[in-house]
């Protein structure tokens, strides 16, 4: 286990120095950051200026050494835009950011594994009906849509609940729904997938016919094998809500992460979108490996392949 | 059993969230506002937002006010101020005025603010705003002058608009972040929370100075920020929020509609034009020859425009300046009707008798840009459409790679016509016309001391600059402000909010 988990770890910190190389360097061809600094009213010269001021114009590699190396201390540099620390300016808005991730991802668990489990025990049935009806919806309906809708109904027709912000948990309630209903299908579809698929393997016959009580046989020998690929998506969901919740983020006012990459984009204010995605690709790399240790951890097998 | 206790959290948490909420403020006397942009620095020297703009004339104040109805110039820092020759201007500075943090405001504050702010290197984000200045110099405790570098009559204008006086030894103290976090002026209202991008607590400056601003009277004000105007409009139905701008034409007639709100449109100085590459900079492109330029004024409908999109107050612009700014003649303009039938003769004439393809690029106002492009298609013009985001379209102007472009500029609220002709046509990286003779008036124009000589000047660039059909200027802006019927406010031609102006009803 110890060897699997090294391994890992190893293919871990390349992927991450892989990615932090490719997205200093993919940021560099997307245009002059000398020319978006500038501004309107510069000179040739200014800019010229400009590009000996910020070093733009040493090579990239020792630029990505001296960046990597800073950032390893937690120095990601001054936002163009906002003109504070970006860590200080990632780090308030990732603790929206996370708490809506965990939020989400663990709404998303909560309902669709035992959905999927019920949707498999009974297959064709009306709960399976239900389930697939769920999912589907789910996946066809827009996240601004639906944030729009659950804020017409619960903000405005019935007042339970606040429009936008995070001040409060009850502001975390709207977008914890949407943003969990969105991953809710995957999940629920590859937890009904897995459990058919274990329920009518040989050894689910063999504890039956020994006569072991269903409850354990679905749970302890059944969901244990099923959930196996669930841990993997879920990890992988979970970076996605962390880097990826944009569009939630937005509707619901809520300055996280998300947002700020977006918005970031659009002001070409390089030093926090180069922190982001670093830290965005941190999230994955963590939690893909976490997965790998889960499922090493719950299927053997995985740790010899 | 499970459901049912699932639906009793969401109620009582419901519950807990709607007690603590402040919902109707009126009876706190807390207006609570919607911003749309995310501010990126309070400092007002470090921003280039509108809604930088509304925290700036708040927090602070300049030596010069600019009566927004009468557009008239009075003392507000200054009691009283006269121009010693072409480059030096003497102010008597207010006495008795103190900052928010009680620091007393004299000639220091004025040399410290105007020379940080002049010096480049300092970085202040729209430099066109305050790089006309060279230096302050103190005579008294309540005298100062300011030096110029060269003639610039557009001084008295900038002094009552964007350059705001700043506290010297708190400046000196926390630099522009520090001012960002914890804004400190002299103005009608003192920050009293400021959470970067996010969220603004205002409250009443109850020592406020006798101002021609004039005294507050709502007691508090709270902004946040919503990016999604959708998001606004719940917000204003569910009672948390009390006054929304910049509302769509279309969201705001069916709010319009509504008894519980008061919708009210005013124009704004932002104009709207296609900017065409006269000068050939991104290579070979038929808008080199003037007939094709003309061609492509002639295609469009400017009034329909106007009327089925903008709506509102807003006004077809036949200048490439505002019409209210000084010098902007609005005489000197070539007018182009619309005349489809025209233009594609023009178009024959210039040697493109089925028309011709090009690259057009814009920024916002999509449905805009895709009205235009139908009429360019009308008579012949195909385009290739790229819809970018504004930072990375500035760049590509700047470097002179765009043939046509749907842009707009808002002058930054100054009413002189410097603000927005000059800025465009003196060779600068954003001028695709490289026209000299323009160049020649608006050096002449934008220096002279005399009214009658910069408008002489104005008028004959612009005369130019219509007459070479080197843009097609289209239309003016508008802004919708959309309130709760507990709030009275009448909206100034300048898109800026003033919350001095408020009262509750």
């Amino acid at each position: 286990m110890l060897n699997f988990i090294l391994k890992r770890l190893g293919l871990a910190v390349l992927v991450a120095f892989t990615v932090s190389f490719i997205s200093f360097s993919l940021l560099f061809m997307a245009g002059d950051p000398a020319v978006a600094l500038a501004g309107e009213t510069a000179s040739g010269e200014d800019i010229e200026a400009l590009r000996k001021l910020y070093g733009f114009d040493r090579p990239m590699l020792v630029q990505y050494g001296e960046w990597l190396w800073a950032a390893l201390r937690g120095d990601f540099g001054e936002s163009y835009y906002f003109r504070l620390p970006v860590a200080s300016l990632i780090a308030e808005r990732l603790s929206v950011t996370m708490t809506l991730g965990l939020c989400g991802i663990t709404f998303a668990l909560v309902t669709a594994v035992p959905l999927g489990v019920a949707a498999a025990i009974r297959p064709n049935s009306i709960i399976d009906r239900v389930a697939l009806f769920l999912s589907v919806a789910g996946q066809a309906m827009p996240s601004f849509w639906f944030g729009l809708i659950l804020i017409v109904l619960f903000a405005i027709k019935l007042g339970w609940l606040p429009p936008s912000g995070a001040s409060t948990p009850a502001h975390f309630i709207m977008p914890t729904i949407v943003l969990g209903y969105y991953a809710m299908p995957a999940i629920m579809r590859l937890t009904r997938a897995g459990m058919l698929d274990v329920l009518s393997s040989d050894y689910i016959r063999t504890a039956r016919a020994k006569g072991a009580p269903e409850m354990r046989v679905l749970f302890r020998h059944a969901l244990r094998n099923a959930i196996i690929p669930v841990v993997s998506l879920a990890a992988v969901q979970m970076g996605f809500m962390l880097g990826g919740s944009i569009v939630v983020e937005s509707i619901f006012a809520l300055h996280g992460a998300g947002y700020l990459a977006w918005e970031s984009i659009a002001r070409n204010d390089l030093p926090t979108v180069q922190a982001l995605i670093l830290v965005f690709s941190m999230f994955y790399i963590v939690f893909t490996f976490l997965a790998d240790v889960l499922n090493a951890w719950l299927d053997p097998r995985m740790r010899s392949s | 059993m499970k459901k049912s206790w699932f639906k009793t959290t969401i109620a009582s948490v419901a519950l807990i969230a709607a007690s603590g909420a402040a919902w109707a403020e009126k009876a706190n006397d807390t207006l609570r506002v919607g911003f749309t942009k995310e501010l990126e620095n309070v400092d007002s020297y470090f921003n280039s937002s509108r809604e930088g703009v509304v925290l700036q004339r708040a927090i602070w104040d300049g030596l010069i006010y600019r009566d927004p109805i009468t557009n008239e110039y009075s003392g507000n820092l200054a009691t009283s101020w006269e121009w010693i020759d072409d480059l030096t201007l003497e102010f008597k500075l207010r006495e008795g005025v103190t900052f928010h943090n009680g620091e007393a405001f004299n000639a220091d504050d004025v040399v410290y603010t105007v020379n940080f702010v002049a010096k480049e290197e300092n970085g202040v984000k729209t430099q066109r705003n305050v790089n006309w200045m060279k230096s302050a110099e103190k005579i008294d405790d309540y005298t100062v002058r300011i030096h110029l570098k060269e003639a610039f009559p557009a001084a008295i204008e900038f002094l009552s608009g964007p350059v705001s006086m700043y506290p010297n030894e708190y400046y000196a103290e926390v630099g522009p972040s520090g001012m960002g976090l914890k804004p400190v002026g002299t103005g009608p209202y003192k920050a009293v929370s400021v959470v970067p991008g996010q969220h603004f607590v205002l409250q009443k400056n109850a020592d406020y100075h006798d101002s021609p601003k004039g005294k507050a009277s709502i007691e508090n004000v709270d902004i946040r920020t919503i990016p999604d105007v959708n998001t606004q409009m719940a917000e204003l139905f569910s009672g948390s929020l009390d006054l929304i701008w910049q509302v769509p034409a279309d969201q705001a007639e069916k709010l319009a509609q509504m008894d519980q709100f008061t919708v009210s449109n005013e124009s704004t100085m932002r104009v709207g034009y296609l900017s065409m590459d006269a000068a050939g900079r991104s290579g070979d492109t038929p808008f080199t020859n003037v007939l094709v330029r003309r061609a492509v004024n002639h295609a469009i409908n400017r009034e329909e425009l106007v009327a089925a999109l903008l709506k509102g107050k807003s006004k077809v612009v036949w200048t490439p300046c505002f019409p209210s700014q000084f010098g902007c003649v609005q005489d000197a303009a070539t007018e182009y009707e619309y005349n489809p039938e025209k233009a594609k003769a023009l178009l024959a004439e210039a040697g493109y008798p089925d028309g011709f393809t090009t690259e057009f690029y814009a920024y916002r106002n999509r449905e805009y840009a895709e009205a235009i492009l139908s009429y360019l298609n009308a008579v012949g013009i195909k385009a290739d459409f790229k819809f970018l985001q504004y930072s990375a379209l500035r760049e590509l102007n700047m470097t002179g790679d765009v043939p046509l472009a749907f842009l707009t500029w808002g002058s930054f609220s100054i009413n002189d016509a410097s603000a927005m002709v000059s800025q465009f046509f003196k060779h600068g990286s954003l001028d695709d016309a490289r026209d000299d003779q323009v160049l020649a008036d608006l050096t002449i124009a934008d220096s002279a001391t005399d009214d009658a000589t910069r408008i002489e000047h104005y008028g004959n660039a612009i005369a130019r600059i219509t007459d070479q059909a080197y843009w097609a200027p289209m239309f003016s802006y508008n802004t919708n402000y959309v309130s709760t019927n507990e709030v009275s406010y009448t909206p100034t031609a300048d898109e800026v909010l003033r919350f001095t102006t408020m009262t509750w009803n």
